[in-house]
Formats: C-alpha cells, sequence, structure tokens
C-alpha cells in the first residue's frame, strides 16, 4: 500500500548509506544478555576488517557485562540479518557481505546472562 | 462477558453530593476511593438525574455543572436538561 | 416555573447555537471550500446525523473553563507561597515531572495545532465546533502544566528548556513522532488517531492513575492541572466515541478502513504508554496501582466494554491487542531499564529501585519481575554500590516507526527481542514489533523519512561527534547536573538539605546549591 495524500507523495529514505559520509550503520545482537536492553547501533567503516570490528567495537560495547570476559565471539555462532553466517576475521566487513543497515546476531553459548536470567 | 461503565470525579465537596446522589438511583454502582478521585463503576448503566442532586444539594442545579468536577468517564453518554446517562448497548 | 420556561431546553440552545450558526454556501462550491474532506476515501452523507451529546454552547464552555481556570490558578498559588515542593514524598518523584514536561505537554501544544487545524477541513458545524473547543483545551492544557511545573523549575535541575528538548532529545522523538504522524495524516485519520484511539481508548492510563499517583506522593499543583485537564478529556473523550460512530454510520465502505486506523493507533499509543508504564512502577516513590492494574482496569475491562459495543458496526478489537496485553507484565521494566542505562543522554535522573520498592515489584509482578528483571537490577544495585554506576556506551538500535529503542520482547518468550527486519526498496528497515512493521508495510514512504536520532547523530546532524557533545550542546543538559544517578546528584542534595530543614537565602542559591 501506500500513502493517501492530497497530492502526489514522494519520500526520500533518511538513511541511505551515502548520507553516513563514508561509514556505514551495523547493528548487533547479543542475545541472552539483555541487561543491554536493545540491539547495538554502531558506526562502522566498511573496509575494516572483521576482526578489528570484534576486538575494537563490540568487546568494548560488551564490556559492561560479567559475561564479556567469557564469550569468544570468533568462534560463537553468527547470524546475519538472520541467516547462518560464518565470518572471515580477517576479511572486510564488506567482503563478509555486511551492508548497510545489516543485523549480526551472535550466540554464546554456555552464556546465559546474569544469574542465567537471560539478563 | 462484563461492561462496566464507569465515572471518576475529583474528591472534593461537590463530588460528595454527586455519589449521594448516583448511589441513591442507582444502588447497584461500586464507588472506589483512589487518591484524590472516586470512581463509580456500573454493570451497562448508569444515570444522574438532576432533580435527585437538587435534593441532595437543596438548590438548583444545571446537569452541566458536572463538568467542572468529572475526570472520567466510560460509555456512550445521553444527556439532556433533567439528566446524565453512561451506558454501553 | 413560568420564568424558567423562558429558558431555551439544552437541545434547543444547541442547536441555534451551534447548526444554525452555520449556513449553506452560495457562490463557492462546498468541495472548494472543504478540500480534504475526501481523499482519505470516508463517505460522510450527511452531516446533521453529528451528535454533541455534551451539547456544548460557547457561553456555557467559556463560564466552566473560566470557574475551573480559577480553582486552578488558586491551588498554584497556594502550593507555591506554601513551598509545596518540600511536602513531596521524595525528590525522585520530581523526574517523572521533568519527563512530563517534556515529552507530554509539548504533546498537548501539538494536539491544539492538530484540532485548530482539521477544525476548518469539516463541513459540517457540529464537528467544527467540537474541534474548535478541544483545540481551546488542548492549549490550556499546555499553559497550565508549564505553569503548575514552573514552580519545581525554581528548585531542581532538568526543567529549563523543555520544548527545545522535545525537538531534539532521543527518547522524546517518541512522543513527538506519534503526533508528527497524526498530524500529517487527513483530517478523519487524525481524529481516529487521538480523538478515538489516544483519548478515548488510551488517555485513562496517562491521567487517572498517575495522577491519582501525583496527590499520594504529595503533589497538590500536578494533581491538580492532572484532573482540570482531565475534566476536559471526559468530553474529548465523549467526542472520540461519537466520532467513530458517526463515520461507522455513514457508509459501510468507512468500516475497513476505520478499522485499519484503530489497528494502528491502538499499536502506536500502546507503545508510547511505555513511558507512563516507568512512570508509575519506578518513578513514584508511593506507589497507588501497578502499571499491570491499570492496564487491566483502563484497557481490558474498559477497552473490552467499549470494543464490545462496537462489534454491531463490524470493528472488531485492535490487533495484536493480545500482545499488548501480555506485555503489560514487562513493558515498565523494559524501559525503566533502558533509561538507567541511557540516563547520560536524558533530562532526568534515574536510579535502582529501594529493597521495599523491588519487594512490591514482585508483588505486583508476580511472573515476570523476580524470573526476568530481578537479577539484572541487583547487579546494578552491586555496581553501583562498588562505584561502577552502570552506562551502556554505545547507542541502541531504534525501532522505524515508533522510534523506541527495539528493546521489547516476543510474547512467548520474554528472553529474546521481538526484532524484525524488512528490506525496501533496497534499504534494510528495523522494527520492535509485527505492530510496528505492519504499520510500515502499509504506508512505507511516510516511515522512511523518520528522523531516527541515532542515525542522526551519526550522520553528524547533533552539533557533535561524541554523546557527551550532543547532550550538552544540541539537548541543552547540564552534563552530571540534569541527567544521570540520581543519588549523589545536586537535587539529591537539596532534598537532604530541604529535609534537614536548611533554609536557603536566596532563589539564585535555590539551584546553586550542592
Amino acid at each position: 500500500m501506500s500513502v493517501n495524500a492530497i497530492s502526489e507523495y514522494h519520500a526520500e529514505p533518511k538513511d541511505r548509506v551515502e548520507n553516513f559520509n563514508g561509514m556505514q550503520l551495523l547493528y548487533v545482537y547479543w542475545p541472552k544478555h539483555l541487561m543491554f536492553c536493545a540491539p547495538f547501533a554502531l558506526l562502522v567503516a566498511p573496509d575494516m576488517t572483521f576482526g578489528a570490528f570484534v576486538d575494537e567495537l563490540l568487546k568494548p560495547a560488551v564490556a559492561g557485562h560479567p559475561d564479556s570476559e567469557k564469550a569468544d565471539f570468533l568462534n560463537a555462532q553468527w547470524l546475519l540479518n538472520d541467516e547462518a553466517f560464518t565470518p572471515d576475521p580477517a576479511a572486510t566487513l564488506i567482503d563478509n557481505g555486511i551492508d548497510h543497515k545489516s543485523m549480526l546476531t551472535v550466540t554464546t553459548p554456555g552464556l546465559e546472562g546474569i544469574q542465567g536470567s537471560a539478563s | 462477558m462484563s461492561q462496566k461503565v464507569f465515572i471518576a470525579f475529583q474528591d472534593n465537596d461537590n463530588a460528595r453530593y454527586l455519589v449521594d446522589a448516583v448511589m441513591q438511583d442507582n444502588p447497584e454502582a461500586e464507588v472506589q476511593y483512589q487518591p484524590a478521585m472516586i470512581r463509580i463503576e456500573a454493570e451497562k448503566r448508569l444515570v444522574i438525574n438532576r432533580e435527585t442532586m437538587e435534593e441532595t444539594l437543596g438548590r438548583e442545579w444545571d446537569v452541566q455543572e458536572m463538568l467542572i468536577d468529572v475526570i472520567s468517564i466510560g460509555g456512550n453518554v445521553d444527556e439532556d436538561d433533567d439528566h446524565f446517562i453512561l451506558q454501553w448497548n | 416555573m413560568a420564568i424558567k420556561n423562558k429558558k431555551l431546553n439544552l437541545k434547543d440552545k444547541y442547536q441555534y447555537l451551534t447548526r444554525d450558526m452555520a449556513w449553506e454556501p452560495t457562490y463557492q462550491k462546498k468541495e472548494d471550500i472543504y478540500p480534504d474532506e475526501r481523499f482519505e476515501g470516508i463517505k460522510i452523507t450527511d452531516w446533521s446525523q453529528w451528535e454533541d451529546p455534551f451539547r456544548l454552547t460557547m457561553d456555557a464552555y467559556w463560564k466552566y473553563q473560566a470557574e475551573k481556570e480559577k480553582k486552578l490558578y488558586a491551588i498554584f498559588d497556594a502550593f507555591a507561597q506554601n513551598n509545596g515542593h518540600q511536602n513531596i514524598s521524595d525528590a525522585r518523584y520530581v523526574n517523572s515531572l521533568k519527563l512530563f514536561l517534556s515529552g507530554v505537554s509539548p504533546l498537548e501544544y501539538a494536539a491544539f495545532q492538530g484540532y485548530a487545524r482539521v477544525g476548518r477541513q469539516f463541513s459540517g458545524a457540529g464537528a467544527r465546533v467540537a474541534c474548535q473547543m478541544q483545540a481551546i483545551d488542548e492549549l490550556r492544557h499546555s499553559q497550565t502544566q508549564q505553569h503548575a511545573m514552573s514552580h519545581y523549575n525554581k528548585h531542581f535541575n532538568g526543567l529549563h528548556d523543555a520544548a527545545h528538548q522535545h525537538d531534539r532529545i532521543w527518547f522524546l522523538s517518541v512522543p513527538k513522532s506519534f503526533f508528527d504522524d497524526a498530524r500529517s495524516a487527513g483530517p478523519f485519520e487524525f481524529l481516529t488517531a487521538i480523538s478515538f484511539s489516544f483519548e478515548y481508548v488510551l488517555t485513562n492510563l496517562l491521567f487517572v492513575p498517575f495522577m491519582s499517583g501525583a496527590a499520594y506522593n504529595g503533589d497538590m499543583a500536578t494533581v491538580t492541572f492532572g484532573f482540570s485537564a482531565q475534566s476536559d478529556e471526559a468530553r474529548h473523550m465523549t467526542l472520540g466515541l461519537e466520532v467513530i460512530k458517526f463515520i461507522l454510520e455513514q457508509h459501510e465502505d468507512n468500516v475497513p478502513i476505520i478499522q485499519r486506523w484503530i489497528d494502528k493507533w491502538f499499536w502506536r499509543g500502546f507503545r508510547l504508554l511505555s513511558l507512563v508504564g516507568m512512570m508509575m512502577d519506578y518513578m513514584l516513590p508511593n506507589k497507588v496501582m501497578s502499571w499491570a492494574e491499570a492496564w487491566e482496569v483502563y484497557y481490558e475491562q474498559n477497552g473490552g466494554a467499549l470494543f464490545k459495543d462496537l462489534e454491531r458496526y463490524g470493528i472488531r478489537p485492535p490487533k495484536y491487542q493480545d500482545v499488548a496485553n501480555a506485555a503489560k507484565n514487562h513493558v515498565s521494566h523494559q524501559a525503566w531499564s533502558t533509561f538507567y542505562q541511557y540516563s547520560q543522554a536524558t533530562n532526568f535522573h534515574t536510579w535502582m529501585p529501594e529493597e521495599e520498592e523491588m519487594a512490591w515489584l514482585s508483588e505486583k509482578y508476580p511472573e515476570t519481575f523476580d524470573k526476568y528483571y530481578r537479577a539484572r537490577f541487583e547487579h546494578w544495585d552491586k555496581e553501583h554500590k562498588e562505584g561502577r554506576r552502570f552506562y551502556n556506551n554505545t547507542l541502541p538500535q531504534l525501532c522505524q516507526v515508533c522510534q523506541i529503542p527495539v528493546i521489547f520482547t516476543e510474547k512467548d518468550d520474554p528472553t529474546v527481542f521481538s526484532h524484525r527486519q524488512i528490506k525496501h526498496e533496497g534499504e534494510r528497515y528495523h522494527f520492535c514489533s509485527d505492530g510496528c512493521c505492519d504499520i510500515f508495510k502499509n504506508e512505507p514512504e511516510k516511515y522512511i523519512q523518520a528522523w531516527l536520532p541515532v542515525h542522526q547523530i551519526y550522520q553528524g546532524n547533533c552539533g557533535g561527534a561524541d554523546v557527551a557533545t550532543v547532550v550538552e550542546k544540541y539537548y541543552h543538559i547540564n552534563p552530571g547536573v540534569d541527567n544521570m544517578e540520581y543519588h549523589g546528584s545536586p537535587d539529591h542534595q537539596r532534598w537532604l538539605d530541604i529535609k534537614g530543614l536548611k533554609p536557603l537565602k536566596s532563589n539564585s542559591e535555590k539551584k546553586s546549591a550542592a
């Protein structure tokens, strides 16, 4: 469906990748760790390697959680936009198929949040 | 399923008379006292009669005066010079 | 009795002073005078069927409103003269007013603008008069709320720039975009959104139990403006119900359009009210009722009766009502968790509930609080006491429609976010729920333009590259004064001084103390 309007209705998406000055958005969700109230929204360079993303962005983002020290993200289970995904740590994000506004979900088996409450 | 109409008044001096009048005309209604407010609910129908209010107050009373003290209502409204009715069909 | 007969009865008076004041145009076509009345597809065959059950005319309106205002301002004066702010239950309570002033009062103003606009767009005189009165009411609410809270602004931080903040602060885009969505719709959708879905179905949850809570926390000024505003709401609610019945009775083609709007605006309103749930469960030190209890009375019971009444028109309860009903046991905890961890970017303080408050939450939420939220809160409390007060140092993913971070969980599994994602014309979009995702799919062009605060910060449109700069320069929040943890804040210190009955010397000292 489309907007019912008094005249022709045309709109541009506000969050096209061109508007991010060479960067792109990446969302990351760590299930069973809902102490972080929502998936993270991160600003990333598309040519950053996946390994660098984990070390430089993801690890600092989750550092406040007691499970973070035990989390082995490079050997965890990943989903990219809800589909199974095996990241290549040496390749860039974009070469890993991670495009603008993609969502990564990383599950760390055995880690169930604070006192197992999924928090 | 139960279908309750309700009306809530500010808990002030005017409301005391309103509650008295409402309870006279709707003996099956339930009055709930909460901080600063009084909530009255009844199954399907609740009526406020001008005549009862005037007797309770001892003076003439315009049904629209109620607008000053009411906080909220639930139900279809039917108002004229003599009564204010809330009901579900 | 002869004298009494000279007085017009209510019905005649309403007819003379409302409908009979209108006229049929002769040298212009009606369609040209009211050009926005048809494009939404709503068919009105006979405007004279419009009912105003209160039959309020302008003369009576001014008379009763003047009386309300006199009572209200007498109480504001008494409150200020008696230093009423010193008699509230606890200064933590004031933080709910900061949220109210920046999140709700600007909506009253937006409602004023909305009703002033749509009041011009209906060709029926009854509808125009009702919208005119409501526009004036809404303006009055915005003003009286600001006047009531100006007293608090003399004594507490964070109330200094609400209008500026409403247009900028990340979470205030939630209420702002809600009303912008309604105001940019056609006149009939606006009425369905605001008069019916919001005013009739949902605002009781904001104005009745929360205001009763204000009274219970010693805030005479707020309960009075709240109930004074709500006395107008009784009229607005009646209008909201009449509007829906009128449109549905006019033509059967209107039914599916109205149903879609009810589905949309119930969901949007429900999401918006997450903020109120948190205010009730976490920001009122003395509790009246839990959010779940309020939801049961004011939505499940009253809304249930309402939608049963509307069945005869072919209207069913809103889609995803079941999801909303199940969420009553979660949303307040999820919202408070969010504000707690992002309190570096809020215009109010947050805190962890005290032990007896946790016990109250366990009692009111026996199925959910201990199982899903207590461990998180106790962990944060412990961290804070050990000098590591938790703040989330990244930004959250926002829902493209309601603009709330994607914080809500699945109806059947509260340990999983109810995140949804779709691709539209090559762009990815993310949502907090099926409800918001459906709204997007119905009108994608409207929501692809959403001004999402997180994305705007990352695009460099909010005055700085880091959160601290955005908060201070763009939001006008004084870091460490207006925001972050309540305990140890200047507000907290000031409250301890007040309770120690140490008189403060001057107005300027009031705010610079501590």
